[in-house]
């Protein structure tokens, strides 16, 4: 282990800026790409839910 | 021996693909997530200083895995590609459509990455490296293939399309390579060494491997996810989509 | 054979008859010439240095201007279909294509190259690697290019679609052919440079026209 403190942690040895620019970069985007695949597939989901409660509801006011 | 191959056609398909893809994300997830928190231990409280980079040279850690599995998905897109161009099977064209996205954005972060890194240790944010200049060749392709399916409307001509595209990319990558480097040896403008990594000490390339594993976890487990979509999306007229939505 | 020559033979008349689609890019390739000098300064000594990619260059962007016209009319009209259904082999009939979209396209920049070189000082034996060069490179370009222009056939904004999808396969031929001229500037011989990129055209030669039948097969499906 060679930090003494959280700060000198955080200073990175004065690389800070491009050490936690890489690393936050790469955070983030594998955060966000997850996210909006996951948003994509639950729109899908839910596009065809109401396809076919509304094929259902077509079906029961016609037999009605 | 028939018996199981008949078993992997049967993945083969969409629809029983779907549900077996539902269930494997998860694993991929702890997976990567594992791998992952071992990889970022070892990156920033095992890994010593470097003598010469000091503490900047963390960025290794995150940097060379983004570029190899830049290259890596690439690879697995084509292969997908051509499965699908000489098999005609629907899965391979989705395959290779959703493993698309994952790979342009691990050229972006390997040359993000790559800038940050360059910009304190040799003095520039972009230097005409080899190395550096073929991924953004690389990024391009990416790109390319991307605007090629999301303009041809009829899923599978994009998928037969994007899949010639894809083949003619892979024959190229070891010619633009070689070429890159070429070029980059005639003009000795420069005296920076990029691809002289500092002095690979053991923990290093533990962490490295550790954070790529990661890196590769989290390329399948999000290129299942989306592919998972893709197949809702393309199938959504047919009868099994229906009841496979609750 | 019969085949491919005849189709080499009506894409020539094609062209002959709407001269000005053919002009367009030759002018094109000398006017993009003439503006490096006019942007950068007239010094002869930086102008010799960039003359080589500058060319190249230029020329890549002429050769892409023509590439969308490549299959567009025939595709339009249906003779692309016949083509497809005729006994000769498709495959044959694109190298046709190919080989006259290069000698409309290609061979007038091939040309006029040495003529534009004088704009930037290069001297007689520069000139003639230069020629050279492009001679073994632009036919390299429109056989990737045509790959490019079947895939983007009647596809939503193909134009731009294509450069996208083609320039950065044209990098290996834009980085030994004006390599070639900067190497013999050098001193260092252009051999090296001329013997790869040769060998990237026998390369094309012998897959491009191949990926673009396919490509067409899946554009007309």
């Amino acid at each position: 282990m060679q930090w003494n403190s959280a700060g000198e942690f955080f200073a990175m040895g004065g690389y800070a800026f491009y050490v936690w620019g890489s690393f936050g970069a790469c955070a983030l985007l594998m955060l966000a790409e997850p996210f909006l695949a996951k948003r994509r597939l639950s729109e899908v989901r839910q596009s065809l839910i109401r396809e076919r409660l509304a094929d259902e509801l077509e079906l029961q006011q016609k037999t009605s | 021996m028939k018996q199981s191959i008949i078993q992997w056609f049967k993945f083969g398909s969409p629809q029983a693909f779907y549900p077996l893809a539902g269930r494997m994300i998860p694993w991929f997830w702890a997976a990567a997530a594992a791998f992952g928190i071992a990889g970022l231990w070892i990156s920033f409280f095992v890994a010593p200083t470097d003598a010469q980079q000091g503490e900047g040279y963390r960025i290794i850690f995150v940097h060379v895995p983004a570029s190899w599995m830049s290259m890596f998905i690439y690879l697995v897109m084509a292969f997908w590609a051509g499965l699908g161009l000489a098999l005609n099977t629907r899965l391979s064209g989705m395959m290779a459509q959703s493993l698309a996205p994952t790979g342009a954005l691990m050229a972006a972060l390997s040359l993000w990455t790559g800038a940050l890194w360059g910009k304190p240790m040799w003095g520039a944010w972009w230097v005409w490296d080899a190395r550096l200049t073929s991924e953004l060749i690389l990024f391009f392709l990416y790109l390319g293939f991307m605007a090629l399916q999301a303009a041809i409307d009829d899923p599978r001509r994009a998928d037969k399309a994007g899949a010639i595209l894809a083949l003619v990319g892979v024959v190229n990558i070891p010619i633009i390579y070689f070429s890159v480097k070429w070029w980059n040896t005639l003009h000795q403008g420069s005296t920076i060494n990029l691809t002289k990594a500092p002095s690979m000490a053991h923990t290093m390339l533990w962490g490295m491997l550790l954070m790529a594993l990661c890196f590769w976890m989290y390329s399948i487990a999000v290129a299942l996810t989306r592919v998972r979509a893709i197949i809702l999306e393309r199938e959504r007229h047919t009868d099994w989509v229906k009841h496979a939505v609750e | 054979m019969n085949a491919f020559l005849a189709t080499v033979r009506r894409d020539l008349l094609l062209a002959l008859r709407r001269k000005s689609e053919v002009l367009t890019a030759v002018f094109f390739f000398v006017i993009v010439t003439s503006l490096f000098p006019l942007g950068i300064g007239p010094e002869p000594v930086l102008l010799k240095k960039i003359a080589p990619g500058i060319l190249w260059v230029a020329a890549l962007l002429a050769t892409l201007l023509g590439l969308p016209r490549l299959f567009a009319a025939d595709h339009v009209d249906g003779t692309l279909e016949q083509m497809a259904l005729s006994p000769s082999s498709l495959g044959l009939l694109v190298a046709g294509k190919i080989l006259a979209h290069w000698l409309l396209c290609g061979l007038p920049l091939v040309l006029l190259a040495p003529v534009l070189g004088l704009q930037f000082d290069l001297d007689a034996s520069a000139l003639g690697i230069l020629t050279l060069a492009l001679l073994l490179g632009t036919p390299l370009l429109s056989l990737i290019g045509a790959i490019g222009a079947a895939l983007t056939l009647g596809v939503r904004g193909g134009g731009v679609l294509l450069a996208l999808l083609v320039l950065p396969l044209y990098i290996p031929a834009l980085i030994f052919g004006a390599g070639a001229v900067e190497a013999h500037i050098a001193g260092l011989g252009a051999g090296g440079h001329l013997s790869l990129l040769a060998a990237m055209l026998a390369l094309a030669v012998f897959f491009a026209p191949w990926a673009t039948t396919a490509a067409l097969r899946i554009a007309l499906e």
